[in-house]
């Protein structure tokens, strides 16, 4: 059967890789090559690129980075960030990414989705939606926020992911910004709604502290993949050992 | 004159095919190509695809491909990859479209009531991730390819076909489904060999080294409409 995939996130600002340094050897953010193929080596089933370059002109020098992974690392690689236009998706993957994620955009323009998903396939379109808990809501529900979570938007997140699964998204990125950077492990009631929710897969993000937050994704918030990001950055745990506590709890990977 | 031909017709992103192609073969000379001419003249080629079959099959009528492609899979070794394998059957349930019908069987969808896994939990749809292939039978792409290793698919359609020995490989989701075939020159996979680490790789390679033992004999209705 299908295996859980595990999805290392490496943050890249003007063309430097800036998360995902502290492997031993790699002494700063220049080789994002020797970053990704050290992930793939540890089995990373799929990487994603997270631009988050303020100024759209410092955008395309993710390209380079990207172009010079492809011709590494054989394994999904997923791009993000600032992507606006049919024209930046396509000037994406054709420097080797093979899915572009899209998140701001696609609440400002929702036709871009649609668009996107026509001209490449639903399979390389990752719908990101980065959401907080409305306070005292019951059933509880979460507000869509945009523009690096700055900006909320009124739009409930369940809702917009079943849009964005209409207008042809072939998956949803979903970031818990109540959980983001807290190491607390991901909002499980908001993972499972989604993953419940919704037929296309589910990819959970933000607050992954430990390797049993990882496994706690899977079993009770029903992901279908999980992103992490500084658990893998900082040495603390490899890939490989986050696969061999999934498979210590029934949960099929890839080894 | 390349050595392997990646047919274009406007579909997707066919970067990561050549790239791995030229992991795999430095020295080969890889065209990605929308040229007749050069899907003639290449050793071998690969037929990737992306999106959805209406679509691929209209973008391969537009760009005057269909009899090229026709003739490769008549004559050269010949890989398809996803939309490319299920290109070749003769219809799809996806916008109920005719495929090239070089080989017998239909596209179908995962239908919403098999998504049950044996834990009950639903599946999703797309089949989307690493998933288990079973090698039906020996054959020179899965050479030092351990039998049920994973490959990557991304997918909501697959072949369906009653000529059984056309089967090479088969994964489940949750049902059986054939994952591979393989038919004298033409060998064709739902996974994405590209995109599947070093497994995938591996196979790559197999088909730049393999030398079928036959070639397909071209029934002559294909021989009329491909000119």
């Amino acid at each position: 059967m299908l295996a859980t995939r595990i999805i290392p996130c490496l943050d890249v600002n003007a063309g430097r890789v800036v998360k995902g340094v502290n492997f031993v050897g790699l002494r700063d953010a220049g080789d994002p090559v020797a970053i990704a193929a050290r992930y793939n080596e540890q089995g990373a089933d799929e990487l994603t690129f997270l631009d988050i370059t303020a100024s759209s002109d410092g955008r395309d020098l993710i390209l380079p980075i990207i172009e010079a992974v492809a011709t590494q690392v054989f394994i999904p690689l997923t791009v993000g960030g600032g992507v606006r236009k049919v024209e930046d998706v396509r000037r994406l993957l054709n420097a080797g990414a093979d899915k572009v994620s899209i998140n701001t955009s696609a609440v400002q323009n929702p036709q871009l989705v649609v668009d996107a998903t026509r001209h490449y396939g639903s399979q390389c379109i990752v719908i990101a939606i980065d959401v907080k808990r409305v306070a005292g809501s019951t059933p509880t529900r979460w507000e869509v926020y945009t523009h690096g979570g700055r900006n909320a938007t009124g739009i409930d997140a369940l809702e917009w992911g079943r849009r964005m699964q209409q207008a042809g998204a072939g998956e949803i990125l979903l970031t818990s910004m109540d959980r983001d950077g807290t190491r607390q492990g991901f909002d499980i009631e908001l993972t499972r709604a989604f993953s419940d929710a919704l037929e296309i897969p589910v990819i959970a993000s933000g607050g992954v502290g430990t390797l049993d937050h990882l496994v706690d994704g899977v079993l009770r918030g029903h992901a279908d993949a999980v992103l992490a990001a500084s658990i893998f950055h900082y040495g603390e745990h490899t890939v490989q050992d986050a696969k061999r506590l999934m498979v210590e709890r029934g949960i099929e990977v890839r080894q | 004159m390349s050595d392997i031909a990646v047919i274009d017709y406007g579909m997707g992103n066919l970067r990561s095919v050549s790239k791995a192609i030229e992991y795999v073969a430095p020295h080969a000379r890889v065209v990605v190509t929308s040229d007749p001419a050069e899907v003639a003249s290449a050793g071998r080629v690969v037929f990737p695809g992306q999106g959805a079959m209406p679509d691929c099959m209209r973008e391969l009528d537009a760009r005057g491909l269909r009899g090229a492609v026709l003739d490769a899979a008549y004559s050269k070794p010949f890989l398809g990859i996803c939309i490319g394998l299920q290109m070749l059957f003769d219809r799809s349930e996806e916008g109920d479209v005719a495929g090239l019908g070089v080989l017998p069987g239909h596209v179908r969808r995962f239908r919403a009531a098999d998504m049950t896994g044996s834990d009950g939990a639903r599946l999703k749809v797309p089949h989307m991730g690493w998933n288990r292939v079973r090698q039906a039978a020996g054959h020179e792409l899965w050479n030092d390819i351990v039998d049920g290793s994973r490959f990557y698919f991304v997918h909501s359609y697959f072949v369906e076909t009653a000529q059984a020995d056309l089967n090479a490989g088969s994964s489940d989701y949750p049902r059986p489904f054939t994952c591979a075939i393989a038919q004298d020159n033409i060998f064709a996979v739902q996974f994405h060999p590209e995109k599947s680490d070093k497994m995938g790789l591996q196979l790559l390679a197999n088909f730049i080294r393999w030398r079928p033992r036959a070639i397909m004999a071209r029934p002559l209705r294909t021989a009329v409409a491909g000119g």
